[in-house]
């Protein structure tokens, strides 16, 4: 069992928990995830560590109630147990292993979407450590679905928060955000780390292939086992089949075939589950995160 | 009961249109009166080819003896000596080609059941509650085992048994490996028969982790350096599933036999309540002959679909067991044999809508020695179905082999082991089962745990 020492609403349908898991918090690294249960028959359910540490034996996640299994998720309390917690799973981000050196004369864009806010904050907060300021764009469809502000400007260079509805921040898709940010200001980055809902890393790769930037993406498909076992995670990357269980989950996002991998999101998604994000999102709902199918 | 000699006493099983809707146990097994009476038919050879024939060498003429005489508990103990999983082994060993492929009975007339004689000891051993014998000495030396499968498990028993102190980690939420998430529940029941085998492992004093992937959690540098572990146990199988490389196969609605028996077999998918979903397809093409294709095939049937089953080669080249064919068949699973697919049609949506397959015909002998098939041409047609699932075998995970300096694997990804001892490239670590073998039979991976318990022991006991 997995004691959780903190459990917090973020913000509607947001929480972040902080669970004890010892083995975890002692090998995991910025762009890995783990699995967790609630109970003996639970769902086996990937979530990116937002956070941990070694000291404590503890790891930080954050989830969005999305459907029962994120509901059962939901009601557990500070004191409460996962049944199971396994990780750390797929690897490190590719910055982990590149010389601090030649990391301090990069310039580093993060674009995260909604909830990718939370598996983008411990490459900011590791790249800070080691004495590199990244600019960080986080998009929200409204204000209050906002996450992690604080804490992310604590660690970024430039932090730059928009919001579809124009709510908070500058107004507008992250995608805007960029354009500003290289076409109109003429600021220049060496790579971009973008985390969030599938369609958003896929206009993220559209606009970044404009100004010739890399970009590396976190994927976040389908999984049973995460440890290659079921190949339900399958996806292409530059015409090859690749697991983003252990392959990934980062991918170069320019050669990632997203239309395929959106296709596969759909496979066990329900009438029920889609009515479920439905009411939960009201006005906001517009189904193209790719996640939940839309109105259809 | 009377019998002839020359012919089994038949085991009771579920009817075939019965079980086709049903996830319970298909055979029966014997009752006692039943076990007696093919008990004496043995005519306990002296020099015991059932013996030889035995991966893990059980004294099968022995326990027979037992059973003979009525005295089913001291048969137990017998058949513990020498296995720890003895109702899986009684269920899923292929007897036909090891004990009960070499004994004398077989010659004129049919072999002794010694496979549901061992599952009928195992499992009054267990309703009796019956647990085999654990070490009186210890050791004060610990073994770390890397995997809860057949090889796992034995290894651990037996070193267990010998006075080690063990611990076995497990990736998966639940220990039993291809016995909980592979084999399905209708072949191996996994309340009533995988989890008792497990707590008699237990019960030898054996630690199980769950949750720790090594190579990810923890290497196995850090066992040995860090953990105090004096030897390690490599049993991790081989798990990462194949595809054929044809297009269509991303489509929604291609599944590897891993993802379908897994949601089915560990995660409980069969089972409406279920909080993991199965996709329950109309018409179903499992796409290889093996073992584990049976068993894709009808867990299918048993979710409601029509199912066919798609081989290149003929009949006589299924790699699947005899009993396991003859039972698809019975329950209505359509073969279509010489039949290779060669893409998979997808609808605008991204779902499976058909598999185009061409004619096969048998050419000469390949490598593998089995007739080469060779495409008829023009051959080429498309079958309606709306799931594949594809079932061409697995490889070793290089989860462990690639973080683990100094340990050798072949160009497959299997680990360099020797045969008799289990010993690797790796000082301290042994290996064995499916991570070196490649994807092989539960009594083999059995086989090799136990010939790497016997290595530690002669490691531990140098050191």
């Amino acid at each position: 069992m997995y004691k959780i020492l903190k459990a917090e609403e973020l913000t509607a349908n947001i929480y972040l928990m902080v669970v004890e898991a010892p083995r975890v918090a002692k090998s995991c690294q910025p762009g890995q995830f783990v699995i967790v249960r609630t109970d003996e028959d639970g769902e086996r359910i990937p979530l990116t560590i937002c956070d941990y540490d070694r000291a404590a034996g503890t790891v930080t996640i954050v989830f969005q109630v999305v459907g029962a299994a994120t509901e059962m998720m939901r009601r557990l309390q500070t004191g409460d147990s996962f049944h199971d917690f396994v990780g750390p799973l797929g690897r490190p981000s590719e910055l982990i292993g590149e010389d601090t050196e030649s990391l301090r004369r990069k310039k580093i864009l993060f674009v995260a979407g909604g909830l990718g806010t939370a598996p983008v904050y411990p490459q900011v907060k590791w790249l800070h450590e080691q004495g590199v300021d990244a600019d960080v764009i986080v998009g929200a469809k409204t204000k209050d679905l906002l996450i992690m502000e604080e804490e992310m400007k604590a660690v970024a260079g430039n932090l730059f928060i928009t919001t579809d509805d124009g709510s908070y921040g500058r107004s507008g898709m992250v995608t805007k955000v960029i354009d500003d940010l290289i076409g109109g200001e003429g600021r220049q980055y060496d790579v971009c780390i973008a985390i969030g809902p599938m369609i958003m890393m896929k206009f993220v790769c559209l606009t970044t292939a404009k100004y010739d930037l890399p970009t590396v993406v976190s994927m976040n498909p389908i999984m049973v086992d995460g440890t290659g076992m079921c190949g339900a995670c399958r996806l292409t990357v530059d015409g090859e089949v690749k697991f983003a269980c252990v392959d990934g989950p980062e991918f170069d996002g320019h050669k990632v075939d997203f239309d395929q991998a959106m296709k596969r999101q759909q496979i066990y998604k329900t009438k029920e589950g889609r009515a479920f994000l439905k009411a939960q999102e009201g006005s906001t709902h517009h189904g193209g995160c790719g996640n939940c199918g839309g109105n259809d | 009961m009377q019998t002839d000699v020359l012919t089994k006493v038949p085991v009771r099983e579920q009817d075939a249109k019965e079980r086709a809707a049903n996830f319970d146990e298909v055979c029966l097994g014997y009752n006692k009166e039943e076990a007696m009476c093919e008990a004496s038919r043995c005519i306990n050879c002296k020099n015991a080819q059932c013996i030889k024939g035995c991966p893990v060498a059980i004294n099968i003429p022995a326990f027979i003896e037992k059973v003979k005489d009525g005295d089913i508990g001291a048969a137990y103990q017998v058949i513990s000596e020498a296995s720890a999983l003895p109702a899986v082994c009684g269920r899923v060993c292929p007897q036909e080609s090891q004990c009960e492929g070499k004994c004398i009975r077989g010659i004129k007339g049919e072999p002794i059941s010694i496979g549901k004689l061992e599952r009928f000891v195992a499992d009054w051993a267990r309703e009796n509650h019956i647990k085999p014998e654990g070490a009186a000495v210890k050791k004060g030396k610990k073994v770390a085992v890397i995997g809860s499968g057949p090889s796992g498990l034995t290894c651990a028993g037996d070193l267990a048994k010998m006075g080690y102190d063990v611990t076995i980690f497990e990736a998966l939420h639940e220990p039993g490996g291809v016995l909980v998430y592979g084999i399905p529940e209708f072949r191996l029941p996994k309340r009533d028969v995988v989890a008792k085998e497990i707590e008699n492992v237990k019960s030898l004093g054996v630690r199980i982790e769950t949750n720790v992937v090594i190579g990810k959690s923890v290497t196995i540098d850090e066992l040995l350096t860090e953990e105090g572990f004096s030897a390690v146990f490599i049993g991790s199988g081989a798990g990462l599933p194949k595809f054929m490389g044809i297009p269509g196969e991303q489509a929604n609605g291609v599944f590897s036999a891993n993802e379908y028996l897994t949601r089915s077999n560990l995660m409980k998918a069969f089972d409406e309540e279920s909080n993991t979903p199965i996709m329950r397809g109309r018409k179903v093409a499992v796409v290889g002959g093996g073992n584990v294709a049976m068993d894709a095939a009808r867990t299918a049937l048993r979710l409601g679909a029509e199912v066919h089953i798609v081989y290149r080669r003929s009949e006589e080249e299924l790699p699947a067991r005899v009993e396991e064919v003859h039972h698809a068949k019975e329950e209505g699973i359509i073969f279509d044999l010489l039949t290779n697919p060669v893409e998979i049609l997808e609808d605008e949506n991204g779902w499976v809508c058909g598999i185009k397959c061409v004619r096969m015909e048998l050419g000469e002998p390949d490598a593998s020695g089995r007739r080469r098939p060779v495409v008829i041409e023009g051959s080429e047609f498309t079958m309606d179905v709306d799931t594949v699932i594809m079932s061409l075998g697995t490889s070793p995970n290089p989860l462990i082999s690639s973080t683990t300096k100094g340990l050798e694997v072949n160009k497959y990804q299997c680990i360099v082991a020797d045969e008799e001892s289990g010993r690797t490239t790796k000082e301290g670590v042994y290996a064995g089962g499916d991570a070196v073998t490649g994807a092989a039979t539960v009594i083999l991976a059995m086989g090799a745990g136990k010939a790497a318990a016997k290595g530690i022991d002669e490691y531990l006991s140098k050191a």
